[in-house]
């Protein structure tokens, strides 16, 4: 099905199933342990060994010589790979850095070598018995340093500019110009990275955790150079990704290395303290932003520049992307720099670019709005633009932000926000922050198809994933509204490559391309059925398992009484993407008390107020916004991956070191949804959500910090010792 | 890990004679501490002595005031014990702050006063790091220093101790009672117990070979009002940027050790006296020849501010 023209009044309009708040149909599978994760599938062709994984020691050089000699002989080892009998391996196409690296090393903790034993502890200990001499080169490891020559992105993070920024903000009355920077973050979700590989003759299988079941498989055939239908991937249930799992990674190429070398399925999980290093970050920007402005507030200049790093060959953070979009202002320039950076490889976690980039961005107007004396969500209000400020030929498809500005400042108390540093409460110091949420919407073209059985049962697969966010349930509610059964009714198929490909989890793309992709293949069931039944021309409406046309009815059961339909369709995206610009919004709203005497910051309430189109499941979509407020947290407050130098790696490598939010740092949380249906879409008229509710969040926390003590902080995460020391004497 | 082999003590001077007897032995207690670094290769025992089992789990009262904690005595027991949370409200408070729940049922007295510092470097078996590795250098200095030590540092070291407990033992005046090999016993005051790094980070302790743990006494109740007061990044389950133990009496004296900022819990008698006087005076006294790092000096202005509102929270 192409989606190119906006959406009509379709089936899903009914909202008896979806839209509906659904507990999660896959709930009690997981409470009870019998939803297998990666690790823990147990239907092999054979009795698994394990693999430990060895990563580099350096950040950057070359391995001179290795002896595994010792690992080899050591108790319970079945096999030993490395670069040097691997065979040929190359790059996949979403990978930066190779995942097998030597002779030559790119980045600390790079993999070189799994070791394969009988038991996980005998491959643990065997893996420490390989000795590695290494040429170290040095490298750059500093972005402060390595901006200063860091060349203008290209392609689509080419710079942008309309107008004449530079002259209208010269010209501005009211000026900001400020510099803002956010630390390299860690996914740290819970499940590991971790994979069961299985050979038999050229083919391969692994049950592995990745978000994008089709980007996986294919890029392990990439990099294994065999043909791409020899492999495939299963991956029922994922246990997070945040973008840490997008893409294939050392677990999957070293269980295939290994249980190649040791003829038999080989399970590789990797270590917390490999988080760190050998997987994905999202990397530390540098951003200057200038924001010029008459005295009533109008913004006439807006100037976002932010500097990153990566490995060579790797792409920026584009932290500038929701500056083009998000204020109306004539005069505007955007700018992306990229430094090669000899780090671990840098890429996308949960809302890249706008994450930290609103993280700058709304201090920034947080600081404008003081400057003017305007509170600061009037200054948003005022500036708020109905169209692509860049093209103005292309109008948003649906924008909400005022109403949740508005609605949210209502809800929360904002009127009773007073002058930063004026509110205490015994030892703490009180404020309230705010901040936009901004994300783009994104499409991705998805499949799947959908079976009836007999029995009127309909299954639906897809290699669609579900990594915590309740795909499982959304697919069946739209199965179910689509074909009038009750839920009970649908069984859900997703994760396995042999499934019809899908837009997978990403970029909050997921949720809508994926039901809009069974949505069309539901279409096709419908017509299916109608004719089978031969219940001829004329609207069809299918309810409690029954379809009527007209006056006549019949069971769809009955349709696949001669044997199963099967049916199979995608959804392809058009060019309303283009026509329309497709956003999602919100507002957060946050109320801090910080310490007087130490500095240390506790968040006590948050409301986040979302537009997002139709919100398929209520109860999945506000933990999903719950979820990210925490995260939102934890980036504000606490996390930063601490670079060496020297050493050239993230220092603290595991969850001891690397701190993300506990229960005891979250508070009371509130989530409204405005009741929106976006027609330009797709046609569930839905958008995604499990990014914008991290989207603004960290401003939010910062404006409200300052809001408390009177003290800016621009730099994150907003650690007690960036502004103890101007909190004002205490004895 | 490396494999190593178990074995469970039958008594304590048993304990003590083969640890010292048996070349790579250990004690291992509730191995939340051991475990983990025998997992990274941290601590590479041949052998392990488990020291649970033996009887040491108990709290007894010493006649003329003060209590005797078994070495065995898990954290949770210990913070919830009546006469404990009644008079030493300082050693609970120390202790609920620490770890987490699971990890407090599991984790001993003695083990608690052993556990190892939590350097980022010292985790990193690629690093260079003198206490890990005798000689080969120190990576935190020069690097990411922020969480570790401002005083009783060396050019060696600058790694703090991790514990809570400690800290309020300190301020207790708590004596380390063990027993050697041969079986002789002694009890070394808690002031003693954790040594300076100097040349030596590797020797962390008073303890000889084979010198087991078998109790903590602490002396009778110092009355006051009991104080620990934990700062760290997030509200709960991490070690401190900066912790203080007190307990302040009525007319403002009192005992004053810190946390978070030495190789040892910090204290420095000088400056218990001089809690009348307020924070910036005590906490002068306490930092006199301070070496903080660019990343951690932090810690100085953020232990005084700390004391202050220890000292507030003495007064309200
Ligand atoms: C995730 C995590 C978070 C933590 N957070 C905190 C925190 O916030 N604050 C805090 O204070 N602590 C914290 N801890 C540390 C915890 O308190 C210690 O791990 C625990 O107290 C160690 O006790 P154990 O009995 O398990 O020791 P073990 O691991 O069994 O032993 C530790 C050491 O003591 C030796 N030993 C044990 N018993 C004796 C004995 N009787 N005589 C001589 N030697 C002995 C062992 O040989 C070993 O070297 C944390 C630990 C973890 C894992
Ligand atoms: S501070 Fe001490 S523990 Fe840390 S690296 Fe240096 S020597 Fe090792």
């Amino acid at each position: 099905m192409k989606f190119d023209q906006p959406a009509g009044t379709n089936p899903i309009d009914r909202m008896k199933v979806v839209g509906k708040p659904t507990t999660r149909i896959d709930g009690p599978l997981k409470v009870t342990g019998h939803a297998p994760y990666a690790y823990e599938h147990q239907e092999l062709p054979g009795k698994p060994a394990y693999g430990y994984v060895v990563g580099s020691a350096v950040a950057k050089g070359t391995i001179r010589s290795m002896d595994t000699s010792r690992a080899e002989r050591a108790p319970g080892v079945v096999a030993v790979v490395t670069h040097r009998n691997a065979g040929k391996i190359a790059k996949g196409n979403f990978n930066t850095a190779m995942l097998l690296g030597g002779p030559k090393i790119q980045h600390y903790h790079q993999a070189i070598a799994v070791v394969v034993a009988e038991t996980f502890e005998q491959a643990r200990s065997a893996a420490a018995l390989i000795d590695v001499d290494y040429a170290r080169d040095g490298g750059a490891f500093d972005l402060a340093a390595a901006k200063v020559d860091a060349p203008d992105a290209t392609g689509s993070d080419a710079p942008t500019a309309v107008g004449d920024f530079a002259g209208a903000f010269a010209a501005a009355p009211v000026q900001l110009d400020q510099m803002y920077t956010t630390p390299d973050q860690s996914h740290a979700m819970m499940e590991p990275h971790a994979t069961i590989a299985a050979w038999e003759g050229d083919k391969l299988t692994v049950w592995s955790a990745n978000q994008m079941v089709a980007w996986g498989a294919g890029d392990l055939a990439r990099t294994l150079q065999i043909p791409p239908e020899n492999v495939r991937l299963i991956a029922p249930y994922i246990g997070g990704g945040f973008g840490g799992k997008l893409f294939l990674r050392s677990d999957v190429l070293m269980a295939s290395l290994g249980a190649k070398a040791a003829k038999r399925p080989v399970k590789v999980a990797l270590t917390r303290p490999f988080m760190g290093n050998n997987t994905t970050h999202r990397p530390a920007t540098i951003q200057r932003i200038r924001l010029g402005a008459t005295k009533d507030g109008k913004l006439t200049a807006i100037g976002h520049e932010s500097w990153s790093g990566d490995l060579e060959g790797g792409g920026p953070e584009s932290a500038t992307q929701q500056t083009k979009l998000l204020y109306a202002g004539a005069n505007r320039m955007t700018a992306l720099r990229l430094a090669v950076l000899d780090l671990p490889e840098g890429n996308a976690m949960r809302a890249p670019g706008e994450a930290p980039g609103l993280m700058a961005l709304e201090i920034a107007v947080d600081e404008l709005a003081e400057k003017l004396g305007m509170d600061p969500v009037k200054l948003r209000v005022i500036n708020d633009t109905q169209v692509d400020p860049e093209k103005p030929e292309r109008p948003f498809s649906q924008r909400n932000l005022v109403r949740c500005l508005e609605e949210g400042a209502e809800r929360f108390g904002w009127a009773r926000r007073k002058a930063p540093g004026q509110v205490q409460d015994g030892r703490w110091l009180i404020g309230m922050g705010v901040a936009a949420a901004f994300r783009n919407n994104l499409n991705m073209k998805s499949g799947a198809r959908v079976r009836l059985s007999p029995s009127g049962q309909v299954t639906v697969e897809t290699d669609m994933t579900d990594i915590g966010t309740g795909t499982y349930t959304i697919m069946a509610q739209t199965a179910a509204e689509m074909m009038g059964v009750p839920l009970a009714k649908v069984t859900v198929k997703l994760g396995d490559s042999s499934f019809p490909v899908s837009a997978g989890s990403g970029g909050q793309w997921g949720a809508n391309s994926s039901t809009a992709g069974l949505y069309a293949a539901c279409v096709k069931l419908r017509e299916a059925i109608v004719s089978k039944l031969g219940l001829g021309p004329g609207e069809a409406v299918f309810e409690n398992g029954q379809v009527h046309v007209g006056n006549r009815v019949a069971d769809i059961a009955a349709a696949a009484k001669g044997g199963e339909i099967v049916v199979e369709d995608s959804i392809e995206f058009g060019d309303l993407g283009k026509k329309f610009q497709q956003s999602t919004f919100g507002a957060h709203f946050v109320e801090v008390a910080v310490d007087r005497y130490t500095g240390e910051t506790r968040v006590r309430r948050m409301l986040a107020v979302c537009a997002a189109g139709r919100i398929l499941n209520p109860t999945a979509a506000r933990s999903q916004v719950i979820g990210a407020m925490t995260m939102g947290v934890g980036g504000a407050l606490m996390e930063e991956l601490a670079v060496d130098k020297r050493f050239g790696f993230f220092v603290n490598h595991d969850l001891a070191g690397y701190e993300v939010p506990v229960h005891a740092d979250i508070p009371h949380q509130e989530v409204v949804f405005l009741d929106e249906a976006d027609d330009k879409v797709s046609p569930m008229k839905a958008k995604g959500v499990g990014e914008l509710g991290l989207c603004g969040v960290g401003a939010a926390v910062a404006n409200a910090i300052y809001n408390a003590t009177g003290v800016r902080v621009r730099d994150y995460p907003i650690t007690l010792d960036k502004h103890l020391d101007k909190l004002g004497e205490v004895v | 890990m490396r494999p190593f082999t178990y074995e469970r003590a039958t008594s304590a001077q048993d304990a003590a004679a083969k640890v010292a007897a048996t070349p790579g032995a250990r004690f291992i207690a509730g191995g939340t501490n051991l475990l983990d670094l025998m997992k990274l290769e941290i601590e590479t025992p041949t052998h392990l002595i488990d020291v649970n089992g033996l009887g040491m789990d108990k709290i007894e009262a010493i006649d003329g005031g003060g209590l005797r904690i078994g070495a065995l005595v898990r954290n949770t027991d210990l913070a919830a014990d009546a006469r404990v949370r009644k008079d030493y409200g300082v050693l609970t408070r120390a202790l609920v702050a620490g770890a987490s729940g699971q990890l407090r049922n599991k984790a001993t007295t003695a083990g608690n006063l052993l556990q190892r510092t939590r350097c980022p470097y010292f985790y990193d078996v690629n690093m260079p790091c003198n206490k890990r590795k005798p000689g080969s250098g120190c990576a935190a200095i020069g690097g990411f220093s922020r969480p570790l030590g401002v005083i009783g540092t060396s050019d060696a070291c600058i790694a703090t101790h991790p514990s809570d407990m400690a800290v309020a033992m300190r301020v207790l005046d708590a004596s380390v009672e063990t027993i050697r090999p041969d079986g002789t016993t002694r009890a070394i005051p808690i002031a003693d117990f954790h040594t300076l790094p100097g040349q030596t980070p590797h020797v962390e302790t008073a303890l000889e070979k084979g010198e087991m743990i078998i109790s903590v006494a602490v002396p009778k109740p110092k009355g006051g009002t009991h104080i620990y007061r934990k700062v760290r990044d997030r509200a709960s389950y991490a070690f401190a940027l900066v912790s203080v133990a007190a307990v302040i009496g009525k007319d403002g004296k009192g005992a004053v050790a810190l946390g978070g900022v030495a190789p040892k819990p910090w204290r420095v008698e000088e400056a218990d006296a001089l809690l009348p006087k307020g924070s910036k005076v005590v906490a002068d006294c306490l930092f006199a020849g301070a070496t903080p790092r660019e990343d951690n000096a932090f810690k100085l202005t953020l232990a005084q501010r700390t004391i202050a509102a220890v000292l507030a929270e003495a007064k309200a």
